[in-house]
């Protein structure tokens, strides 16, 4: 009986370090930068003169700077396009593959390799690939494959282009919904940001291998009695996988969705290695406004309150996830 | 003579799919033929005209400068970066693996009250954006003298790799059956003795997974090297790489060469170790 007290007191000890050190550098420095988002911190000298929620106001502001908006709307441009691209190619993928074709571990690998690799390589590489090339060096990497192939109208400026897609407020269709009280929509921090384009190809090449790997697993989780008997019934090879088997997998897109999603808004590297803010912050996201009003601007107070409000949209996303998990183990 | 029949009626589905996957897999390989032919070419060979070209003869002077730098035009090379990355990366990856390994034995074969609460409160900690921490982390690792020090980044990344191999090993001994561990117990064995004697020997496996993963993601890290170090002779690869390609008079066919070197490790260790990297991927997003 001895033994088993003693058993216990070692049990804790062994993992009270790792406890301590994420109850400190997770939560206890949540609990700071909380702290520091409501000072007036903006040089190198912490100031905690407490300013309320004024650094909060002033991201959501269109002066001295919008740029808080413009991230939102390339978060918002990039997180549909990633998620949309990387969950129909990897699905698409998955499909093909689990047709028991010859050479599978080989397809598999070459689909997921890019995931080994660090987001800086692949931005670095995509930076030359995207590169639209200018007057003097002509066209560059994708726009020289498309001259070459005669598709020249394909040519566009890539992560360089500034346009924003939006509703103009004198258009039409802009008159129209401030009619409706909706005048709020027609707006340019409510559209797409086509330099994002760039960064989505960049990672859903990194990332789409990641969601076949998903989806392969839980396809070949699935009893291959189900397809028969459902062929016996005599659906079709797309009935069912509309009717059996996407209905089974929609687990797994709800956990891809929940993984990339979260990725997508904490992407950082990636934007940093191939475009930077871009012209007119169309390239711009939180994490990197973060880093650059912090750590080169010095004004961590207005870098603690992105930090935050950037922590709490993950948090959505990811709490309801954990939870559940972990409930269901419990279940189980 | 059915089943034939309808064996060969699949065949022309089957090519399509074969092209299918083979011009994909062609799709995602271009990044990397234009990494190689671009890096493999001579300085006088590269034009912008002919980027897509297959090189006339293979030359290695790319990866030379991109290794060694280039005095004449203050260019560092990424040899101690490279170096830097590795005297990170090892002890951090050993490290993690270690407590992780604890963590999960404790955490799946000694349960305590609480353990349901405290195991979620863990796992967060992964999904985080750092961002959220960085503040405070910069000041505390100067207090603590380990800022912009390789020290500190292994500190760093063996902390906030706690989540993740913890979750990894938790899962893998929870499959180990407890009869195993209660026979020892009877036989008056401790925890660490059942630990060294019957978990660690089974746990092969669960560190080879833990440890690709590790491996990787401390290797690819970026944000993490950026923010904790200052001097670029103690950066790691990552933020050297993103250095050398954000100047403007660094060629292309270097910066190309200089990602391969970046990117040589963790692709090495995929193309060996591919099943186990598969493990540790979806071992962080389908929980056990």
């Amino acid at each position: 009986m001895r033994g088993v007290t003693r058993d216990r007191a070692i049990s804790f000890a062994l993992v009270a370090p790792s406890i301590i050190l994420i109850a400190v550098f997770v939560y206890g420095f949540i609990g700071f930068t909380g702290f520091a988002s409501l000072t007036k911190w903006d040089s190198l000298t912490p100031n905690f003169t407490f300013v309320g929620l004024h650094n909060y106001q002033r991201l959501f502001a269109t002066v001295p700077t919008d740029r808080f908006l413009c991230d939102l709307r390339n978060t918002v441009t990039f997180t549909v396009l990633f998620l949309v691209s990387s969950i129909v190619l990897g699905l698409g993928l998955a499909i093909l593959l689990d047709r028991h074709i010859k050479g599978e571990g080989i397809f598999r690998n070459l689909f997921l390799f890019p995931m080994a690799i660090s987001y800086i390589v692949t931005g670095v590489l995509w930076r030359w690939i995207l590169s639209p090339g200018s007057s003097q060096t002509g066209a560059l990497g994708l726009n020289l494959i498309f001259e070459k192939l005669g598709l020249g109208f394909l040519k566009w400026g890539w992560f360089t282009d500034p346009t924003i897609l939006y509703i103009h407020r004198d258009s039409g269709f802009g008159a129209f919904l401030s009619h409706i009280g909706l005048g709020g929509l027609a707006s340019p921090y409510i559209g797409v940001s086509l330099a994002m384009i760039s960064v989505v190809i960049a990672a859903t090449w990194q990332m789409s291998g990641y969601t076949m790997a998903m989806y392969l697993a839980a396809l070949r989780g699935i009893p291959t009695e189900m397809r028969e008997a459902a062929r016996v019934d005599g659906a079709s090879e797309v009935q069912i996988y509309r009717r059996v088997i996407l209905p089974m997998i929609r687990p797994v897109t709800l956990s891809a969705l929940i993984v990339l999603g979260h990725i997508s808004l904490k992407i950082f590297d990636l934007v940093v290695s191939m475009t930077g803010p871009g012209p007119a912050f169309a390239t711009d996201v939180p994490a990197f406004y973060m880093w650059d009003t912090t750590f080169r601007g010095n004004n961590f107070a207005q870098g603690a309150a992105i930090a935050i409000l950037l922590l709490f949209v993950v948090a959505l996303l990811i709490i309801p996830y954990l939870v559940s998990s972990t409930r269901r183990e419990v279940h189980a | 003579m059915t089943a034939l029949a309808s064996r060969r009626a699949i065949r022309p589905g089957t090519v399509i799919v074969y092209c299918i996957l083979v011009i994909g897999s062609l799709l995602f390989l271009g990044p990397i033929y234009l990494q190689l032919v671009t890096g493999f070419k001579s300085f006088r060979e590269v034009s912008l005209a002919t980027m897509w070209r297959f090189p006339r003869t293979l030359s290695l002077a790319s990866f030379a400068k991109a290794w060694l730098g280039s005095e004449a035009q203050g260019m560092n090379g990424l040899a101690a970066n490279f170096m830097n990355s590795v005297y990170i990366t090892v002890p951090a990856t050993l490290l993690s693996a270690f407590l992780g390994s604890l963590n999960g034995y404790v955490l799946s074969k000694w349960r305590f009250r609480g353990a349901n609460v405290v195991f979620p409160l863990l796992l967060f900690g992964m999904f985080i954006p750092y961002q959220s921490i960085l503040i405070p982390l910069v000041q505390v690792l100067e207090n603590i003298g380990l800022y912009g020090t390789r020290g500190g980044l292994i500190f760093v990344h063996v902390v906030y790799g706690i989540p993740i191999t913890t979750l990894i090993f938790r899962n893998y001994y929870a499959v180990i059956p407890d009869e195993l561990l209660e026979a020892s117990k009877i036989d008056g064995a401790g925890i660490l003795t059942i630990y060294a004697n019957i978990l660690f020997p089974l746990s092969i496996p669960g560190f080879v997974v833990v440890m690709i993963w590790q491996f990787t993601s401390i290797w690819n890290d970026f944000l993490f090297g950026l923010i904790v170090t200052s001097s670029p002779s103690l950066q790691p690869i990552t933020v050297a790489l993103n250095n050398l390609a954000g100047s403007y008079f660094v060629e292309w066919n270097v910066q190309m060469a200089g990602a391969l070197i970046a990117a040589l490790p963790t692709l090495l260790i995929y193309i060996f170790l591919s099943r186990y990297f598969m493990s540790g991927l979806l071992a962080g997003s389908v929980k056990g």
